[in-house]
């Protein structure tokens, strides 16, 4: 056994790269409560008083600033501090904190709209590289591109593609580096180099290709940590150490890469472990581990990637989806729950809340009880935390699987996915009542299909053409997701974090869908009630006359849950008919992030008596207002979606709850939320943001964002402060439903 | 067999232990000066079988398993459905169900029966006098206190539930009188003070119903926390069993 391995249980990732095994034979479950927790140290206090002042600085400027003399790459940047004395945790993207990376490999174009925004210009001996000589992956897309994709993306029948920059939510398995060094790890993809032959088909020369621009990633990750100081070609000794090393490799791919979700992974047990041993060793102490978990918090707080206005509105306030997953349950029914879990949680209360690292629960009903509670009032007291069943993905994914971006499950260092973006069902099932013609633009982008004429719609007529047109769209993304990330691997390939995953990795092909509730009620109230359409000159239904009540998803009345569910399913067969990219397996998700927003914006009125522009609800969950039945009734329609046979990518709800509702005292409304996440959870219910607050606070915060600087809520898939999100998308938080009893 | 159900709130959490779906059957021989549910007075139309009733209850269940949580009979008055509530809660019982009933004792009888079947009692108490309790309610204590004897046979434990109405319970002597009169009930667990609030006048107004209380302030709820601390002191004193403050 190595020097660094002493006192560790050995098996068989002794001798391969298996950092779950290590884990499984070396990890100590925590039953205890939260009294252990220490506060933070002088140094923390001193380097985030500085983070606090640069942040609002941020905030005022919108972008603090920018490289314009570096490309993004792992390597590229001199050594950046917050400060050089107190930085227990070192690395920063650039050689300053908050400022910001040029990176051109998705589309240079987006580049000059990113600088335009904020009045930066790239350094011209830069600039001349991506004009001149090199070609990026938004020319490749659009070189391949179909006129129907052009299309179907220019109406927002598909909207978010990653065709202009990184397509991020690949997890990098950051844990390797601290458990193996990064020689080791290049030895081994040098030998899985040299396996690499038989005849030179595509598959094998474009895999031979990347493996040996992975092994020189590597190489250029341990020369960024020599740059601070650090030689990580060998594995970390001890549990500082071990952070350091992790982060190292995270931040590699944040300098490579500028991805809309760039996730961490799960890194609980794995800190644990080498924790533990210092402990023993009597060479550190609960407040100096604490110092070492806040430190490395703020340097996941700081990351930031260059984005458009328009992206913004996509995605609003500036998230990066640092996603940390904590908690979750062994295969062999141990509770994976540690010191460290409590100890990531914690840092909520020491450097006070905030949206990143998007802290994310994975929940089991076997999870410790103390546990559970704690994170029931973490909950209470920030609204910064997610949960996801891990009951409903341990069965699929084992045990060392994490969460990227907001739902979306990889085991480590094993599987990764091609992003997919989403697709509009409400706008599909509108093209499905006027002949394939967009009831916005008037273009017509899906032929051969009926303008609809009759005067009062007909639920089987319009189920069925619906279906039809699910089958076309659902060609067209296909083909779209295929073209994406076949450039994308060619001309920004994220070798720094394919490094970190076996040679022969498991692709997932994640696609998406928004605007469910609109659809599944807009076929309701076909069904139940008398719609009649509102066409204009050219028989185009621009606006719906509904007659009578119909079900509403989100009551838990099955009428109108089933209906939802069968979208999903008709939607997810008709994606799994094409074939994919490098035999990707396809996946579904129901999660919308804040583009819901923009996606509303760009539908027309529809048949639920939504009327044109006004924004979906977000991910799968009821339309808002709509759940009038309370809390429970509206958990339980979104529990009735299936992910194990139809949505593996991940199920998003979101919830929000009045604080009194909850419960009288504190300790009861942390009993009471344990129970609602158990009661939602045991129904293989995949996904819950959680959100205590009054909306009176929210509308407050809309007209004085002073007075509430750090105020943080959960949105769809991940925590946003409050006044970084545009007008239109505050006023769409504030319209959601929130739960509260009389 | 049907009932009549006026209304189904599928998170209760203020009725009871844990999460609870609280069930309100119309329909009440009281007319509390301070009724929060003046349009249950009258019993409404039969809208539920028995069964459907129990098959919404026992779609919550995964909810119900932390501190016994479970479903709550409230109202109106759920004893004065007495037979369709009796069929409800036997087959509820089979699914190992925790039921807690909510209600001021005054029914039809068949009490004994009810209560084997009842896991926890939630019982208002109007006012320890007769004749205020007549002002209050425009009803005799008689019914309340045959059902007290019936609770105190049946075992079953008590939470008691009193609302504090400013200018009538916010008083020492209020709850002097309070705690002598609860010296009748056994097996009391809990008592909770309910602040009076505001929250159902505009029914009265949508009712057209007269609000006897329309000028009465809300309870301040800091001072009827006073007052409960008060109570507990006091309570203690004399109780076989002493109560918690919370």
């Amino acid at each position: 056994m190595k020097e660094e391995w002493r006192t560790f249980v050995e098996g068989p990732w002794t001798t391969e790269i298996n950092v779950r095994d290590f884990i499984q034979k070396n990890y100590k479950p925590y039953e205890g409560d939260e009294s252990f927790l220490e506060g933070t140290t002088p140094k923390t206090e001193h380097i985030w008083n500085k983070c606090s002042d640069l942040l609002k600085e941020e905030l005022k400027k919108h972008v603090l600033d920018i490289d314009v003399d570096h490309m993004s790459g792992i390597n590229a940047f001199a050594p950046g501090y917050i400060d050089d004395q107190d930085d227990v945790i070192v690395g920063l993207q650039t050689d300053a904190p908050l400022k910001r990376i040029v990176n051109p490999y998705g589309g240079i174009r987006m580049v000059y709209q990113e600088l335009d925004a904020y009045g930066y210009h790239l350094n011209p001996e830069v600039d001349k590289y991506f004009n001149e000589f090199r070609k990026t992956h938004n020319q490749g897309v659009f070189d391949a591109y179909t006129e129907q994709i052009r299309k179907a993306r220019h109406v927002g029948l598909l909207t978010g593609l990653p065709d202009a920059y990184g397509r991020g939510r690949i997890i990098g398995d950051y844990r390797r580096i601290a458990l193996y060094g990064i020689d080791y790890l290049m030895e081994q993809k040098k030998k899985d180099w040299d396996q690499l032959l038989g005849p030179m088909t595509n598959d094998l020369i474009q895999l031979r290709e990347e493996v040996s621009m992975q092994y020189r990633a590597l190489d250029e990750i341990k020369q960024m940590a020599k740059s601070y100081g650090f030689d990580i070609s060998r594995p970390a000794t001890n549990g500082k150490e071990a952070v350091q090393w992790t982060y190292f490799g995270y931040l590699a791919s944040v300098k490579e890469n500028n991805g809309a979700a760039m996730s961490l992974g799960r890194v609980d047990d794995f800190f644990d472990i080498y924790f533990e041993r210092d402990l023993q060793e009597g060479t550190i102490t609960e407040k100096e581990i604490q110092e070492i978990i806040d430190q490395f918090v703020i340097k996941l707080r700081l990351v930031r990637h260059l984005r458009t206005p328009e992206y913004d509105e996509l995605f609003s306030g500036d998230p990066t989806w640092v996603t940390c997953s904590v908690g979750g349950v062994g295969e062999d029914g141990r509770s994976m729950v540690t010191k460290t879990s409590y100890r990531i949680v914690h840092t909520l209360t020491n450097l006070d809340t905030s949206p990143e690292p998007n802290m994310t629960i994975l929940w089991s009903l076997s999870l410790p009880d103390n546990f559970k509670k704690y994170c029931a009032k973490m909950s209470i007291e920030t609204d910064a935390i997610q949960y996801e069943n891990d009951d409903v993905m341990r069965p699929i994914y084992g045990d060392d699987y994490a969460i990227a971006c907001c739902v979306s499950a990889m085991r480590e260092g094993k599987d990764m996915q091609f992003f997919g973006a989403r697709c509009n069902l409400a706008k599909t099932l509108l093209y499905s009542i006027n002949g394939g013609v967009d009831e916005v633009k008037g273009d017509l982008v899906i032929p051969s299909f009926e303008k609809m004429t009759d005067t009062v719609l007909d639920y089987d007529k319009v189920k069925a053409s619906y279906w039809k047109m699910i089958e076309k769209v659902a060609a067209i993304y296909s083909d779209a997701m295929n073209i994406i990330h076949y450039m994308h691997d060619k001309y920004a390939y994220e070798a720094g974090q394919m490094a970190l995953h076996d040679t022969n990795v498991n692709r997932l092909m994640a696609y998406g869908v928004a605007g469910l509730s609109v659809a599944c009620d807009s076929l309701s109230a076909i069904k139940y009630a008398k719609v009649k359409p509102i066409r204009n000159e050219e028989g185009i239904t621009v606006d719906f006359e509904v007659e009578g009540d119909f079900p509403k998803y989100g009551n838990d009345d099955d009428r109108v849950d089933m209906i939802a569910k069968e979208i999903l399913e008709k939607m997810y067969q008709e994606l799994s008919k094409h074939a994919c990219y490098r035999n990707a397996h396809p996946t579904l998700s129901v999660l919308t992030i804040t583009s819901n927003v923009v996606y509303g914006n760009k539908t027309g009125a529809t048949p639920d008596g939504r009327k044109a522009g006004v924004p979906f609800a977000p991910g799968a969950n009821p339309m808002h207002g709509r759940d009038a039945s309370g809390a429970i009734a509206s958990l339980n329609s979104v529990a009735k979606l299936d992910y194990a046979n139809c949505c593996r990518d991940g199920i998003s709800n979101t919830f929000s709850i009045v604080p009194t509702s909850l419960g009288h005292s504190k300790s009861e409304q942390i009993e009471n939320l344990v129970g609602l996440l158990d009661g939602y959870f045991a129904q293989m219910a995949h996904h819950l943001n959680v959100n205590v607050l009054q909306r009176e606070m929210l509308i407050d915060a809309m007209e004085h964002p002073d007075k509430y600087p750090l105020l943080t809520i959960r949105v769809s898939g991940y925590a946003v402060r409050f006044n970084r999100l545009t007008r239109k998308q505050q006023e769409e938080v504030i319209a959601r439903t929130f739960h509260e009893k009389m | 067999m049907k009932g009549a159900v006026d209304s189904i709130e599928t998170f209760g959490l203020v009725d009871g232990p844990g999460i609870r779906t609280v069930v309100f059957l119309s329909g009440c021989a009281l007319r509390c000066q301070y009724c929060h549910n003046p349009e249950m007075w009258v019993k409404g139309k039969e809208n539920y079988t028995s069964d459907e009733l129990v098959a919404k209850i026992l779609r919550n269940k995964p909810y119900y398993q932390r501190n016994h949580g479970g479903v709550t009979f409230s109202g109106g008055e759920p004893l004065l459905q007495i037979d369709f509530l009796l069929d409800v809660c036997q087959k509820l019982k089979k699914e190992n169900i925790h039921i807690a009933l909510d209600t001021a004792g005054h029914g039809v009888g068949r009490y004994d029966e009810i209560l084997s079947l009842v896991d926890l009692v939630l019982f208002d108490i109007k006012h320890p006098d007769p004749q205020n309790y007549k002002d209050l309610t425009n009803a005799t204590i008689d019914e309340s206190e045959k059902f007290i004897k019936a609770m105190n046979q049946s075992g079953k434990p008590v939470w008691i539930r009193q609302v504090i109405v400013p200018g009538i319970m916010d008083n020492e002597t209020y709850l002097d009188q309070l705690v002598t009169y609860l010296q009748k009930i056994e097996n009391i667990e809990k008592v909770e003070f309910l602040p009076f609030h505001h929250l159902g006048f505009e029914k009265y107004e949508k009712l057209g119903i007269k609000n006897p209380l329309q000028n009465v302030e809300e309870m301040n709820v800091d001072e009827c926390q006073e007052l409960y601390t008060l109570f507990v002191e006091k309570y203690n004193k004399v109780a076989s069993k002493p109560l918690k403050e919370s």
